[in-house]
């Protein structure tokens, strides 16, 4: 059986923008994914929650309200707490260089930002899954 | 207008000069990324109906087309507002004296999400958030301190503040008050347009019916106390930022617009009394002509609307008076530098469709908040277009050309058949509850993605003329993330100095009325004098309102 | 076997990472997972399942959401099946149900788990029903199974619920459409949702006459309930009805019946499934494919040339 590959698309924080998770969430499926999408306004206690029930092997974070810093190496602990770590952490919106050097230090495998194609995420994400397996 | 037989001749000698193209060139239609096909000519029959006086007008009389006001920017510039706000209000406030001091003819506020979405700097959600993308607003406190040296009989302010406004407003009351300043002199805008938060920018607290209250309340309030204030900025700017094209942009605008008209007037209010504070916030996107038709529409379409079916008398009640913002969507974070153009054409057509005020996006806003070197060229930008290209000079000075009266009759014809989907849909709130609007939106978003991704939409320096390991090189704003620390020490120093007695008791006395029907806006004051802050406010209401929950559709 | 070993005694534990990663084993049937589901076994039946189901929109997620707030408030522990359709060009699934359900996301009684179709034909039903098995021997009191009520698998999976909840909306047309649907033979419960909606009060009346008709279902009269589940309207009456259904299946051994006949079913489909992928070799598929040529030729009809493949399957 083609093992399907399970995302989590979620919107930590406060940060309103959606367009940008709802297009890669499409284009996920579009791949033959199965994905999850949270919704607006998560916590990083729901996202893992979520990230638990569902065992999905991708969590992706989107978030364009500058509180990436606070809120990713939140959810990368939780996820260590329950031993989830080997789930494949990305994430995406507007995020600095300087920060996304230190979230991928931190355990963040990838981010994408401003102008990168769905097809590039989709491609990343199933290299990495493949690669796992 | 034209003479039959002569439109006539016209149509079949451009059917052949068609031939002749295609002779050339096998695309004789191209599609804009609103998903509009355009002919690479138009003629006079492509708008033979053309009526000048019906459909035109003059600038200041019915129906606007040209122009909401007689003199337009001949009489006045339109206003340079930059949205701008981050950090404490000390901080803001340091921006808002250099904005002034460069130039700009107006304040625009841009509050952090935990305001936005009505949570303290201290409370749990807020953190990592604080002074993030906007300023931090506690307390009448904060405001104060915003506003420091800024006086309210002078400058404008426009906040952008929905599920809060009221509360926002009544900080900027209470300034003023303390200033000397009266309501009835204070002039600015509040958001305040919850309809579009459901749709679009997602930041809602409660559920609509009782948002909707909250906003005739203002409605009310203002048309008393505060005459001059523009009381909703009935906007499409987020519509169009979150995917859609320019005529979903026009239809869901006007169509929220009419259903606020709706509610008020469903409240009590006489239409008069509070349509001439109406007031609007467009996109100005890349397609230029497009947009320019797009504003003419909405102009004529508003305000036939506002006379005919609801019946509007005061010449003031029918008019678009709007703010616009150059597209944040369609700046790239790779080589920066071309923002500035794109925002530059992007004004143009917002200059020429005669806006009535300003934002130009700065060049690395896909990276940060603006830095001062940005925001500077950005309001450059505003200022050459104002002084240095002449487009002031003649008001709507695209009028007559084939193309463009094409175009806005188009949009006119796609705005009403929304409108008539929406009304079988059972209106605003119930299509909002199904999902509609923010169906069109979401396909219409991944429809522009499919397109770039693509190719059949070059977007320069991403998906065409891309520089391989571009480095970017130029300084981004950061957010000293002290800020956090900051509020929560003055929160607790607020709290602990403040009259605890009377603060609980104008909470109290707040919910008491949201409970009932009385105005909400004098308890709000009420609370906001006793520096109640902005959380425990909301918090009041929402113990009696609920919360929102979003219906989720792709 | 090892690590499914670990994962068992976790699972055993209470651990929720653990359930979850054997409900991934088990329906991506990961080379253990009989001997995993062999191995559960003999701690399901515990846990009363129901199934959810209607058209799209008809506000299902809420509804259930609603409904395991009402039973947590009775101390129930919960499990959520939510079935939604892959897609049939991609095959790919936007699992849109949990996101209704945030309600109950983090309440540590509720287990919310979203399964995709996965474009089968048969092997859903399956999947689910072990699906099911697991929370059920992980022990949740109750399992609510919820799916969009337009195939036949999905309506299967429903009906394989000791109590099936059709949940309708005025929109959805009028009952005699649904009632073509087979979503009225397979109901022990009808919710009539977003009941607020004009034509509420019609399709109530027009489900109640349907309904009517249909008499009685083993001595069960399905009752028609009106509810808002934004709002949380009706839902106590729901729950009545449903906690009523049960007590009625118990009294009537109408449980002990359906349990029967669930296991048979499963047993069934079972043997079928092996027999079925036994079938089909090499061998067998050889002699497929001249056997096509000659019934196409004329030389032999398609019987004879099923009787000569049995006689490779058998052995003979």
């Amino acid at each position: 059986m083609d093992r399907k590959i399970r995302v989590l698309v979620a919107k930590p924080g406060l940060d309103g923008h959606d367009r940008g998770a709802k297009v890669v969430a499409s284009a996920f499926r579009d791949a033959g994914m199965e994905v999850v999408y949270t919704g607006l306004h998560q916590t990083p206690e729901m996202i893992v929650e979520a990230a638990i029930q569902e065992d999905v092997d991708v969590v992706g974070l989107s978030i364009l309200s500058g509180a990436h810093m606070a809120l990713f190496p939140k959810i990368l602990n939780l996820l260590k707490q329950e031993g989830a770590e080997d789930k494949l952490v990305i994430g995406g919106g507007i995020i600095p260089e300087d920060d996304m050097a230190e979230l991928k230090k931190q355990g963040i495998t990838e981010i994408f930002g401003p102008g990168t194609t769905t097809e590039t995420i989709v491609e990343f994400v199933k290299k990495a899954m493949a690669s796992r397996r | 207008m034209f003479d039959k037989d002569k439109i006539e001749e016209i149509r079949k000698k451009k059917e052949a000069w068609k031939q002749d193209f295609l002779e050339s060139c096998s695309n004789y239609e191209v599609t804009n990324p609103s998903g509009r096909n355009l002919e690479p000519l138009y003629v006079p029959s492509d708008i033979d109906a053309f009526d000048y006086e019906r459909d035109l007008g003059y600038p200041g009389e019915y129906p606007f087309t040209r122009g909401v006001y007689t003199t337009m920017h001949r009489g006045r510039l339109w206003t340079m507002r930059q949205f701008s706000g981050y950090g404490t209000a000390r901080d803001s406030n340091r921006r808002y004296h250099f904005l002034l001091d460069r130039g700009q003819t107006g304040l625009s506020v841009a509050f952090d999400m935990p305001t936005i979405m009505g949570y303290d700097s201290d409370h749990p959600r807020s953190h990592g958030e604080v002074g993030m993308c906007g300023v931090a607003i506690d307390s009448l406190h904060d405001m104060e301190i915003l506003f420091d040296k800024i006086p309210l009989d002078k400058v404008s302010t426009s906040m952008t503040i929905n599920a809060p406004a009221a509360m926002l407003l009544a900080f900027y009351i209470c300034v003023g008050e303390e200033q000397g300043v009266a309501s009835e002199k204070l002039r600015g805008t509040i958001q305040n347009d919850i309809l579009k938060e459901y749709i679009a920018q997602k930041s809602w607290i409660y559920p609509p019916e009782p948002s909707m209250r909250i906003i005739t309340d203002i409605l009310a309030f203002c048309a008393d106390h505060v005459p001059k204030w523009n009381t909703i900025s009935i906007s499409g700017y987020h519509i169009r930022e979150a995917g859609s094209t320019a005529a979903q942009e026009l239809a869901f605008t006007l169509a929220d617009g009419f259903a606020y008209v709706e509610a008020a007037i469903e409240a009590g209010l006489d239409v008069d009394a509070f349509a001439p504070r109406l007031s609007f916030f467009f996109n100005s996107h890349l397609d230029f002509f497009e947009e320019i038709a797009k504003y003419r529409a909405a102009r004529r379409i508003w305000a036939r609307a506002m006379k005919e079916k609801y019946g509007a008398k005061k010449k003031e009640s029918l008019l678009v008076r709007f703010h616009t913002q150059t597209a944040g969507c369609t700046l790239t974070a790779q080589q920066p530098e071309n923002n500035v153009v794109r925002t530059a054409y992007e004004a143009m057509a917002a200059a020429i469709g005669g806006t009535q005020s300003l934002h130009t996006n700065s060049l690395d806003e896909t990276l940060a908040l603006p830095s001062e070197k940005a925001v500077q060229i950005a309001l450059r930008t505003q200022q050459i277009l104002a002084h240095e290209t002449g487009v002031t000079n003649t008001i709507d000075p695209l009028a007559g050309s084939y193309y463009v009266e094409h175009l806005t009759n188009k949009l006119e014809e796609e705005a009403e058949a929304y409108f008539e989907k929406i009304e079988d849909l059972g209106g605003v709130v119930k299509a909002i509850d199904m999902g509609f609007f923010q169906k069109e939106i979401s396909d219409a978003a991944y429809h522009y993605q499919r397109e770039i991704e693509k190719k059949t939409k070059i977007v320069v320096g991403v998906n065409d003329y891309v520089i391989p390991d571009e480095e970017i090189t130029i300084d981004i704003l950061k957010i000293d993330p002290t800020v956090e620390e900051e509020q929560s020490k003055a929160l607790k120093k607020l709290r602990a100095e403040r009259d605890n007695a009377a603060a609980d008791a104008a909470l109290q006395k707040l919910a008491e009325a949201a409970a009932g029907t009385e105005n909400l806006m004098p308890r709000i004051l009420e609370c906001s004098r006793a520096y109640c802050t902005l959380g425990e406010m909301i918090g009041s209401l929402k113990e009696v309102f609920g919360m929102y929950k979003e219906p989720i559709v792709y | 076997m090892s690590t499914s070993n670990d994962l068992l005694k976790k699972f055993e534990e209470g651990n929720r990472s653990a359930l979850s990663k054997i409900i991934t084993l088990v329906e991506n049937h990961e080379s253990t997972f009989p001997e995993v589901l062999d191995r559960l076994y003999h701690k399901t039946g515990r846990a009363y399942r129901i199934g959810i189901t209607g058209p799209p929109g008809a506000g299902k997620s809420t509804l259930v959401s609603t409904l395991v707030k009402r039973a947590r408030a009775d101390g129930k522990l919960v499990g959520v099946i939510a079935v939604d359709p892959s897609s049939p060009f991609t095959g790919g699934a936007l699992l849109g149900d949990r996101i209704r359900m945030q309600d109950i996301g983090m309440d540590r009684g509720v287990f919310v788990r979203s399964m995709a179709t996965r474009g089968s034909l048969g092997g859903l039903a399956e999947a689910a029903g072990d699906v099911a098995d697991v929370m059920d021997a992980f022990g949740k009191d109750m399992i609510i199974t919820e799916t969009v009520g337009v195939g036949q698998c999905e309506l299967d999976i429903a009906e394989a619920c000791y109590t099936t909840v059709v949940v309708l909306v005025p929109e959805s047309g009028d009952a005699v459409q649904a009632m073509k649907a087979g979503l009225m033979e397979i109901a022990d419960v009808l919710a009539v949702n977003k009941s607020d909606r004009e034509g509420a009060e019609r399709m109530a009346r027009q489900v109640r006459a349907v309904m009517e008709l249909g008499g009685e279902r083993n001595g069960w009269n399905p009752p028609v309930v009106c509810t808002i589940a934004s709002e949380g309207e009706g839902i106590e009456d729901l729950y009545g009805h449903i906690e009523k259904h049960r007590e009625f299946l118990n009294r009537s051994g109408g449980l002990e019946k359906h349990r029967r006949a669930n296991v048979e079913a499963t047993i069934r489909t079972l043997v079928e499934t092996d027999l079925h992928s036994r079938i089909w070799t090499d061998t067998s598929l050889e002699r497929l494919h001249t056997l096509v040529g000659d019934v196409c030729k004329g030389e032999k009809t398609p019987r004879q040339a099923s009787r000569a493949i049995l006689k490779i399957v058998e052995g003979r």
